[in-house]
């Protein structure tokens, strides 16, 4: 006999999209049924944020003890070698993953969110059919979300498969590989790629585009090239990966020359995909906005009481937009008014110094006819930065402000920690700050915060330290 | 030169289609960017459909009553080159502040139609922002997440609020000022009368109990088509007959109401009329007539009305029955009610005791298939033997399922309740 379960939103996929939806429909006393067949949590705290930054931390203490043995750093010397064992390190990271993971499953229990394991196959709009280990589950809801994520992206003619992994596998490595081949040099690509590179492995990056990071401006990447460069990073611009085969990754460069780079692992970062396919979509007969779904600025679906959030429905595939996403849609279908309009979704780069990207950068600003000052810090005039060996990056905080009323429209940041920046950057934002608001507000001192509250000094023409 | 094809937009509450109320255009006319161009009706409110572009009618579709859904095309414009890449997709949607009706309020045309013409007027305002050359998307308003979010709530547009922060931001006080003028700009507002206006709208999410309650309640009056039936009862004897009842009761014994005996009379009779203490499965096409009388009592509780069951009525006697109901009401109103103690009663009576009025007409509680509600028990001067005497007169208001229960057997049933009602002795005989 089939089991059958009637609830008023059913959430499909337990990401940071969907599962926050669940809480918060929850907490609105709505009936809520969440489906997720792999473990709760969703890439990002599996197989992507998380785990990625776990091991980006490992790497950098690695990196640092491996200096400190070489150079004799702050009087540090050691008396061997660092050694690493890429299984502990691995197995240290799934511990991070693992208290995550039980974390999201006890609040969905505290919140009484009913969990069905498996995976969910729709029929209709409102009817999906889970097959779970205690046999097949008919679910019929009034609402559903839909919250399936993205999956990476593979090469034409270059499937995953031994050598070639994607960023999944990247993170659940036995052994360091001894020459990896990263293709694509977005964030993803770059965070790992580095990431490997402090471990020790050989690092090769091989981008179709011209430039790396090409979400960012040239000024922003620019300590992060510099610090490819430096740190023995190959960066093959304009190139075209043309075969992979017998640990040798041929690409066709920029020039026209061919290439053969020698790589025993070659990691493809090329994009992710929305996940449509495999679980009924075709059947549910909702809009499509190219590849993804399309939805309005409430997250609707072109059917009704259907809803989509997160990686589904477009970019920026980011977790804190699939939250945002999620807690709004519990919201309306409890009888709220709600709207999706942040002024920013942040953006932040792991990379090697870290990069954060709040509102508008200058091109989108000109290209909205908006009259803009900049005004721009670097931390190699920040205290806190010098004390922590990051004044050297060629970082900085950059503010962008109308000329007119100096209301704040961008905040950019380059540098070591700058990730965490971020909060303070999107308030200022979302609170319609003004540079002399934020030239108002005491920062802490020694803190990496000073060069924002410079860099709005700056633009007000009084900066007291550069 | 370009198209652009304008499509009904989502008008919002998850409505998919909506009704052309009035063309505001013809096949021809020159349109302004923000012209007017179509009123559409929703089950909630007129939306007034503004043209996004500056171009010349080339097509309307569907003729005013006709229902569109959402998505379709229903003004085709020819647009000038400037304009010949904008996008065929579905344009911005108009402002929702055009259709303020929160969704459980259903707003008159007018009122939609007077928040329009508010929205026109503070035009010259919103266009006053020191913003340079009309940009394509502008970054909004400047207002901190939790008045942004308010206004959404309130179906305020930020953009006709004068802020008076820095940089023009909008703060909470600025939009207590904007509604407080909002109200003070409605028409009829005599002005120095001493009275204060009231404004804001609050919205209660309908959701749990009350969500049910809706549902039942809909379902009940759409599936059902009701007869109702009232008439009056003379009950001097059975009021004689309580009094004496609660006058010699033991301590333990509950006070009587009227319920009990109205339960009685309810199991006394509903053997001669098996098709009223009965379910009609409409879906089936079955109506199950019950043996046994499960009587439930429409209970008020501090969540809503609930309906608890006194099982086997025809078990019991006055004082059990009596009992049973204050148990059970109880129950209710404390939330502990089991799910079989609000569930499975063949007929159902509501009583709204001493706010019993003079006449309700009772919602079925679906899928039984009658219901009877007492109202107040009135002295009344009557007609009896050429005399006017004064009588203890109470009317029986009742509805039956009009698909499954004849109006005649209906009006038999209830007379034959008001029989034994005005003779007591003959609820406990035979």
């Amino acid at each position: 006999m089939e089991k059958s379960i009637k609830t008023q939103m059913l959430i499909v996929g337990g990401g940071p999209g969907g599962y926050v939806a669940a809480i918060r429909a929850s907490q609105l006393g709505l009936d809520v049924t969440l489906v997720e067949a792999d473990r709760l949590g969703g890439t990002c705290l599996i197989r992507g944020c998380i785990p990625s930054k776990a091991l980006i931390h490992a790497a950098a203490t690695f990196q640092g003890i491996r200096e400190a043995a070489a150079g004799g750093k702050f009087g540090i010397s050691l008396a061997c070698e660092p050694k690493l064992d890429l299984r502990e390190t691995v197995r240290w990271k799934e511990g991070v993953v693992d208290r995550l993971n039980g974390g999201v499953a006890g609040l969905l229990r505290r919140a009484k969110v009913r969990v069905v394991a498996g995976w969910a196959r729709f029929s209709d709009g409102k009817t999906c059919v889970v097959d779970t280990e205690q046999g097949p589950v008919s679910i019929t809801a009034e609402h559903v979300v839909l919250a399936n994520g993205s999956e990476p992206v593979e090469l034409p003619g270059i499937p995953f498969g031994g050598p070639v992994i994607s960023s999944t596998e990247a993170l659940s490595l036995d052994e360091l590989p001894r020459r990896l081949a990263v293709v694509g040099a977005g964030y993803i690509g770059l965070e790992l790629g580095s990431a490997f590179r402090k471990l020790g492995a050989e690092v090769t990056v091989i981008e179709a585009q011209d430039r790396i990071l090409p979400l960012y401006d040239k000024q922003l990447v620019k300590p992060v090239a510099r610090w490819l460069e430096r740190s023995g990073v190959m960066v093959h611009l304009g190139a075209k990966l043309t075969k992979f085969e017998s640990g040798i990754a041929s690409i066709e460069a920029q020039d026209g020359r061919a290439l053969a780079i020698e790589a025993d692992t070659l990691l493809v970062t090329v994009g992710r995909r929305p996940r449509t396919e495999g679980w009924g979509l075709e059947s549910m007969g909702v809009e499509r906005d190219g590849r993804f779904v399309r939805v309005d600025d409430q997250c609707r679906t072109s059917m009704k009481n259907v809803w989509a959030i997160g990686d589904l429905v477009g970019e920026p595939m980011l977790e804190h937009k699939a939250a945002a996403q999620g807690e709004m849609v519990a919201e309306i279908i409890a009888g709220h008014r709600r709207r999706f309009d942040p002024v920013a979704i942040p953006a932040v780069c792991f990379t090697e110094p870290e990069i954060v990207s709040v509102g508008l950068s200058v091109g989108e600003a000109e290209a909205l006819g908006e009259a803009v000052t900049t005004s721009q810090f670097p931390f190699a005039a920040n205290g806190r930065a010098l004390s922590m060996e990051a004044g050297e990056s060629g970082g900085f905080v950059r503010v962008l402000a109308r000329k007119d009323d100096h209301r704040i429209l961008g905040i950019q940041a380059v540098g070591v920690h700058v990730s965490e920046l971020s909060g303070e950057f999107a308030m200022a934002l979302e609170m319609g700050a003004t540079l002399e608001d934020v030239a108002g507000i005491i920062h802490a001192h020694p803190t990496l915060s000073e060069a924002f509250f410079e860099a709005s000094l700056g633009g007000l023409g009084r900066a007291i330290h550069i | 030169m370009g198209q652009y094809s304008f499509k009904l937009p989502d008008v919002g509450e998850g409505t998919a289609e909506a009704e052309i109320a009035e063309w505001r255009v013809k096949v021809g006319d020159h349109v302004e960017e923000d012209q007017p161009l179509v009123d559409v009706m929703t089950d909630k409110a007129t939306v007034e459909l503004t043209s996004p572009v500056t171009g010349i009618v080339q097509s309307i579709t569907g003729q005013a009553g006709e229902m569109v859904a959402v998505g379709s095309v229903l003004v085709v414009l020819e647009t000038d080159g400037a304009e010949a890449s904008a996008p065929v997709a579905a344009p911005a949607a108009p402002p929702p502040a055009a259709a303020p009706a929160q969704p459980s309020q259903p707003k008159p045309a007018a009122q939609a139609q007077k928040t329009a013409d508010k929205i026109e007027q503070s035009m010259p305002a919103a266009a006053s922002r020191p913003t340079s050359s009309a940009p394509a998307r502008s970054p909004r308003a400047a207002a901190s997440p939790a008045v942004r979010r308010r206004a959404e709530e309130l179906g305020v547009k930020l953009q006709f609020v004068q802020g008076s922060g820095p940089g023009g931001r909008i703060s909470h006080a600025d939009l207590d000022g904007y509604l407080a003028s909002e109200s003070a700009a409605s028409p009829g507002a005599a002005a120095g009368v001493g009275y204060a206006k009231r404004s804001g709208v609050e919205e209660i999410p309908v959701i749990g109990l009350r969500r049910q309650i809706a549902e039942r309640m809909q379902l009940a009056k759409r599936q059902i088509p009701h007869f109702s039936y009232v008439e009056e009862v003379d009950v001097t004897e059975l009021e004689n007959l309580r009094a004496h009842l609660n006058a010699i009761k033991t301590a333990e014994q509950p006070k009587l109401t009227v319920l009990p005996f109205l339960m009685r009379a309810l199991v006394r009779v509903l053997p001669e009329f098996p098709q009223i203490n009965a379910t009609y499965d409409d879906e089936a096409g079955v109506v199950r007539r019950y043996a046994p009388v499960h009587i439930g009592m429409a209970t008020q509780t501090p969540r809503g009305l609930m309906v608890a069951v006194v099982r086997h009525a025809e078990a019991r006697d006055l004082w059990d029955s009596a009992a049973e109901v204050s148990r059970l009401a109880k129950a209710a109103r404390d939330g502990k009610a089991t799910r079989e103690e609000l569930s499975g009663s063949t007929i159902t009576l509501t009583s709204l005791g001493p706010l019993g009025g003079v006449v309700t007409t009772p919602v079925i509680n679906r899928p039984e298939v009658a219901i009877v509600g007492p109202n107040k028990i009135v002295e009344r001067p009557v007609v009896r033997d050429g005399q006017i005497v004064v009588r203890k007169m109470m009317n029986l208001s009742s509805s039956f399922d009009h698909r499954v229960v004849d109006g005649a057997d209906a009006a038999e049933f209830i007379q034959r309740i008001r029989a034994v009602l005005e003779h007591p002795a003959t609820l406990f005989i035979g």
